[in-house]
């Protein structure tokens, strides 16, 4: 193996350590705070990479009903609640959360499917989207049993997956899509030949971990949710509602996950169910890095990248049995090492 | 004097195990109402059930309205707080963000004068300011209830509950901190107040309560219950002198 071929597959495996790294973060988030396994945090992946592709050839992606119904489902259960607590003056807020910002993003879509608008303007319209879609899904499938055991919450887990991978199947079909690079361009340094859509990847990740970071550091919200996940009844006796930390930690997921589709989506074709594998390796990388702390948790996920990356290269037909197959070994490791600590109850 | 809390015949089961077993007692506007009773009394329970963290039976009246089915979070809006036996602080969280968290509902409102506020708990604990950028987790034992206290009065609080605050602290920082409960009545904010300090309880309430496994066994004005024979023996250690 000559020199140039393996800084090419590091180049391969950093970008898409890169995009695990951010699920992975995205994988933590949601565990600190509400305790789920967040399975479904690949569908966000592929819906946006394929509503991307779609808007990209001038057709409605079907999103759009996706975000509507589940929106309106939200909505009904949110309704039924204030309806029971005598509560009407919640509505005109239900109704513009869950109804109207749904309709007025698909209207958007629809009328700008077919027009074909300026690449950067599609992402837009895919983030609005995709990451509503977060709060909708905690309000419709978690939130209802938020106090459940983490064994249930896995289960809940699973189910939102199947459902969202099942939607994917219907409404954007069985073929898989691929959009279009953010740029053609190419730089050498040296023997290195990096692609500008490589760079837009690795800055767009950096970016998005300095504003988390900036979010969790600096802001009220970010503070709130980093309680949460510290210590859940301290929260509850400050006033942090732990629906508000939910919600706000499966949109913080959504996003992430947006942003990956729409960066992996030029790179690798996308079908309905690709996500899932997507997601999976970045929950590789949070496992790697004890799935405790951001910065080894990225770090892991980079590894997954350059492992993957490797393996593909050497023995391209076993590269994702070697990429779950590392998890056994660190596990076993990891028990004998590190003290249990048990899954506190409250 | 008009009534801040009312709970009358509040209990509480865990599963099929009773942890509180009818409950009645009173805390008007602006005093200190002590509950003292041996360990398993059910105290803990109590609070936590006022609080809103333990379904429960029988009513909870708050500042004139039935609390059954507020969550925990509009009862913090509405000023009713909680310092818990077990403090519940965030320890991975900086002295000053665990202070300024427990004014969540305040800044989630827009309020302003929050500075002011913080300045004013640093004033109260003056050890918390030179600590403030020290992780919640490193604090001793006696530190950990200053700041567990300052949280809880970033919130505002109208009716303040404190479960045990000189649980495990020295005699010295016990004084201080009951120093600080007497204080506190100054700022017109009432105090619901938890302890096995039964002494110190009873000299800073006005009023107070004696909890048996499940259920309250006597009541009267601190001085009354300090003079009991039953209560000396019990709570304070022998009998006869208060
Ligand atoms: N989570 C729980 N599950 C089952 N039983 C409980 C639980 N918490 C408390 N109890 C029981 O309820 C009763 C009252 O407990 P509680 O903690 O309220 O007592 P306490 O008066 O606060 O005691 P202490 O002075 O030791 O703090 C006890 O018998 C206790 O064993
Ligand atoms: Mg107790």
């Amino acid at each position: 193996m000559s020199f140039d071929i393996v800084l090419w597959l590091v180049q391969d495996g950093i970008v898409n350590g890169a995009i695990y790294a951010l699920l992975a973060l995205a994988l933590l988030l949601v565990f600190a705070v509400t305790r789920a396994i967040f399975v479904p945090q690949g569908e966000f992946i592929s819906y946006a990479a394929l509503s991307l592709a779609l808007l990209q050839a001038g057709k409605l992606p079907g999103t759009v009903y996706v975000l509507v119904g589940g929106g309106a489902i939200a909505a009904l259960l949110d309704i039924a609640v204030a309806l029971r607590d005598k509560a009407p003056g919640r509505l005109p807020r239900i109704l513009a959360v869950y109804v109207l910002l749904p309709l007025a993003m698909a209207g958007i879509a629809w009328w700008a499917a077919p027009r074909k608008l300026d690449m950067w303007i599609q992402v837009l319209i895919v983030f609005g989207l995709v990451v509503p879609l977060g709060p909708i899904l905690y309000r419709v499938a978690y939130r209802p049993l938020a106090g459940a055991s983490v064994l249930v919450l896995f289960i809940i887990s699973m189910a939102a997956h199947y459902v969202l991978t099942g939607l994917g199947l219907v409404f954007f079909g069985g073929e898989g899509l691929r959009s279009q690079a953010f740029s053609g361009a190419h730089f050498k340094i040296g023997v290195l030949n990096i692609s500008a859509q490589s760079v837009l990847v690795v800055l767009a990740t950096v970016l998005i971990m300095a504003s988390l970071w900036l979010f969790f550091e600096h802001s009220i919200y970010g503070k709130a949710l980093r309680a949460t996940a510290i210590n859940r009844v301290g929260a509850r006796l400050v006033g942090i509602p732990a629906e508000l930390s939910g919600s706000l930690a499966l949109t913080l997921a959504a996003f992430i996950g947006a942003v990956s589709g729409v960066l992996i989506a030029p790179i690798t074709t996308i079908y309905y169910d690709t996500g899932f594998l997507i997601g999976l390796k970045g929950f590789v990388g949070a496992i790697l890095g004890g799935m405790g702390s951001y910065p080894l948790a990225a770090i892991g996920a980079v590894g997954v990248g350059l492992l993957e990356s490797f393996s593909s290269f050497w023995a391209s037909a076993f590269k994702e049995s070697i990429v779950f197959t590392i998890i056994i070994p660190v596990l076993v490791w990891r028990s004998l090492t590190t003290r249990h600590v048990e899954d506190e109850e409250e | 004097m008009s009534t801040m809390l009312e709970v009358s015949d509040l209990r509480v089961y865990y599963g099929k195990v009773e942890g509180l077993h009818r409950a009645s007692l009173k805390v008007g506007e602006g005093s200190i109402v002590t509950v003292i009773g041996p360990n398993g009394a059910g105290k803990t329970t109590l609070l936590g059930a006022i609080m809103g963290l333990l379904p429960c039976s029988g009513s909870v009246r708050y500042a004139g309205a039935d609390l059954a089915g507020t969550s925990v979070e509009a009862r913090v809006s509405m000023g009713l707080c909680l310092v818990p036996e077990r403090r519940e602080l965030f320890g991975e969280l900086s002295v000053e963000d665990n202070l300024r968290l427990g004014a969540f509902q305040r800044i989630r409102r827009g309020e302003r004068g929050l500075d002011a506020d913080m300045e004013a708990v640093y004033a109260r604990f003056p050890r918390l300011k030179e600590r403030h950028t020290q992780l919640a987790a490193t604090l001793s034992g006696g530190e950990r209830q200053m700041l567990a206290l300052g949280r809880a009065l970033m919130a505002k609080p109208r009716l303040l509950m404190l479960d045990e605050p000189s649980l495990g602290l020295a005699p010295r920082i016990v004084r201080e901190i009951f120093h600080i409960i007497a204080d506190l009545r100054k700022t017109g904010v009432a105090i619901l107040l938890v302890e096995q300090n039964a002494r110190a309880a009873l000299q800073v309430a006005d009023y107070g309560y004696v909890l048996e496994p499940g259920e309250v066994a006597l009541e009267g004005r601190s001085a009354e219950l300090a003079e009991n024979p039953r209560v000396a023996e019990s709570y304070l250690g022998f009998a006869g002198k208060s």
